[in-house]
């Protein structure tokens, strides 16, 4: 899986060579400039997101395309609104989520990779089905099970949800990472006086390294943007999210759009970047239980 | 035990809501939360004599086959553009995550703002282009008959560029010499397409068109920024008409909740299938 990413990139960039080699000049403009049309009909509704939080009160309505006068006041006051607490709260949720996943996904996909141990299919089974059945699925099962646990309106119930849910892809990945990597190298690590925890942590994880980051920031993002289980577990409004802030912002007593769309902003723009860093893995690491 | 935290985060994330679900889909609950006793099966009969159920149903069916066809093929097409070679490719490929690592949320309130009666983007996009007679009077998300395809065409803005990364994943490995030996047989351009590069990338598109499927079938931000199932329930799915149902009776959601759960474990077996999982080959 792992020597998939690698070779599939290396033909990516021959064939692609091949391929359009003899194309005539005003072809490829034409092609480029289609390309490029295409390109930003995705991006432009997060271009407009960011134009109308610069919008003012008075132009807020106004009926053109670019912002008529310019304001930074949604941000400067971000700081005021409930939206500020809450993008705390994501990001504990986020970080917490990452961490659970970490900690509990590495060993799991070390162990999976190393040693064809007892019951090893069955949990690659469970996990795959995991990775299928999402919170929505279940979704008056979870509420009724924190409602039992006293969950309701709590972080760690987040927390764990968005962990267990995101696990899947943390696994695959990690098992593929792991499993590409010679056992000789901690043999040898464990000659020289390591432990076997030292070795798996010196030499193996950072050679991992991708994999681990990948898995990490895929989980983050998926914590970050969960909105459904936010929204039926936490209802008290000091304690919310910033998606379920943010929904709870488009009430039907006027909506207050710019700080919506600072918060939107903010929300957004950094997971795109983040999303880009790690592109090139996550359709292995979201198809890989499936394609075995 | 190195699995062992593993297996008891998807026990208690996983297996406990699952069994919690059906144990209240067959428990009387009142409108206030308590507990009554057991109600049999009554939750679903109710359920299935609920006057939207059918409508929430067919919503449902056409959200998930509508969503999901037009995004396979639309990705197909644009996994061959984007396997071609031009400059800014990869520039262009960047710009295609935006809609995929963004909130599904935020996506449906930008195009819910985008299509404001009055000052909406969309709407004065559409004047130019003399789609919408009147800026100030249209409302397309007043009514299901435009509200459903606008949803829908967000959904498929969102489903879109995994479904063609995945696509060129499949198409990246495709060794070129198989087309130079189509070419030198003489095949078409098309022909070369239809018969070479369709059947090999059938992993592909198959393996994408059943995460579509099951995403799609679970979706919920984006149907609860826009219309919020309004008006009458008319462009709920079962999803969202769920969520609804929570509010007022726990206990037929629950049997709803159900009724979607079992629908996602078929898909999720038929995936297995499909795709030729099988348990001893990893």
């Amino acid at each position: 899986m792992s020597e998939y990413t690698v070779t599939a990139r290396r033909t990516a960039k021959s064939r692609a060579r091949s391929y359009g080699g003899r194309r005539p000049a005003w072809k490829t403009v034409i092609l480029s400039a289609v390309m490029y049309v295409i390109a930003f009909v995705f991006v432009f509704p997060y271009i407009e997101m960011v134009l109308t939080s610069f919008r003012t009160d008075k132009t807020l309505l106004a009926p053109t395309v670019l912002p008529t006068a310019w304001s930074f006041s949604a941000y400067t006051t971000f700081f005021q609104t409930t939206l500020f607490g809450s993008l705390g709260i994501s990001l504990i949720i986020a970080f917490g989520a990452t961490a659970v996943v970490f900690l509990v996904a590495t060993p799991a996909a070390y162990y999976a990779a190393r040693y064809k141990f007892k019951g090893r299919i069955a949990f690659l089974i469970l996990v795959l089905v995991t990775q299928m059945v999402q919170p929505a699925s279940m979704l008056i099962g979870i509420y009724v099970q924190y409602k039992t646990l006293g969950g309701l309106n709590a972080v760690w119930a987040l927390i764990l949800v968005n962990a267990g849910f995101n696990m899947a892809f943390a696994v695959w990945i990690l098992t593929a990472y792991f499993g590409s990597i010679p056992k000789e190298l901690e043999e040898a690590a464990q000659v020289q006086g390591c432990s076997r925890i030292g070795a798996i942590w010196r030499v193996t994880l950072p050679l991992a390294g991708p994999g681990v980051i990948t898995a990490l920031i895929f989980t983050f993002i998926a914590a970050w943007n969960e909105f459904l289980t936010a929204l039926t577990l936490i209802s008290s409004p000091g304690k919310q999210p910033l998606p379920v802030t943010i929904n709870s912002f488009m009430g039907a007593y006027g909506t207050d759009w710019q700080h919506l769309f600072s918060a939107s902003v903010i929300a957004t723009i950094p997971v795109i970047v983040l999303f880009a860093l790690i592109e090139g893995k996550v359709v292995g690491g979201l198809t890989a239980g499936s394609i075995k | 035990m190195w699995v062992g935290p593993a297996v008891l985060l998807i026990a208690f994330v996983v297996l406990w809501p699952i069994v919690t679900m059906f144990k209240t889909a067959f428990q009387k609950i009142s409108p206030y939360g308590v507990t009554e006793g057991p109600a049999g099966w009554s939750n679903f009969t109710q359920l299935t004599h609920l006057p939207v159920f059918g409508l929430v149903l067919v919503n449902t069916l056409v959200w998930v086959v509508v969503i999901v066809v037009v995004t396979m093929v639309l990705s197909l097409g644009l996994a061959q553009l984007f396997n071609l070679r031009f400059p800014g490719r990869k520039f262009t490929r960047w710009a295609l995550i935006a809609p995929w690592a963004a909130s599904v949320l935020m996506t449906g309130i930008v195009f819910k703002w985008m299509l404001t009666t009055g000052s909406g983007l969309l709407l004065m996009v559409g004047h130019w282009l003399g789609l919408v007679s009147s800026v100030s009077h249209a409302n397309p998300l007043g009514q299901a008959a435009t509200s459903m395809p606008w949803m829908i065409a967000v959904a498929v803005f969102v489903s879109l560029p995994f479904s063609t990364y995945a696509i060129l994943a499949g198409l990246t490995g495709i060794p070129s010499d198989i087309y130079e030996a189509a070419a030198v047989d003489g095949a078409s351009r098309w022909k070369r397409y239809w018969s070479v590069t369709l059947p090999l990338l059938r992993p592909a598109i198959v393996v994408a068109t059943l995460i579509n499927i099951m995403n799609v079938f679970n979706s919920f931000p984006i149907i609860w920024a826009m219309t919020q199932g309004a008006p009458n329930n008319s462009t709920a799915t079962t999803t969202v008409y769920m969520y609804i149902l929570k509010q007022t009776n726990l206990g037929q959601s629950a049997a709803l909740s159900v009724v979607n759960f079992v629908i996602v474990i078929i898909l999720a077996v038929f995936f297995l299938r499909v795709s030729g999982w099988k348990a001893g080959q990893d």
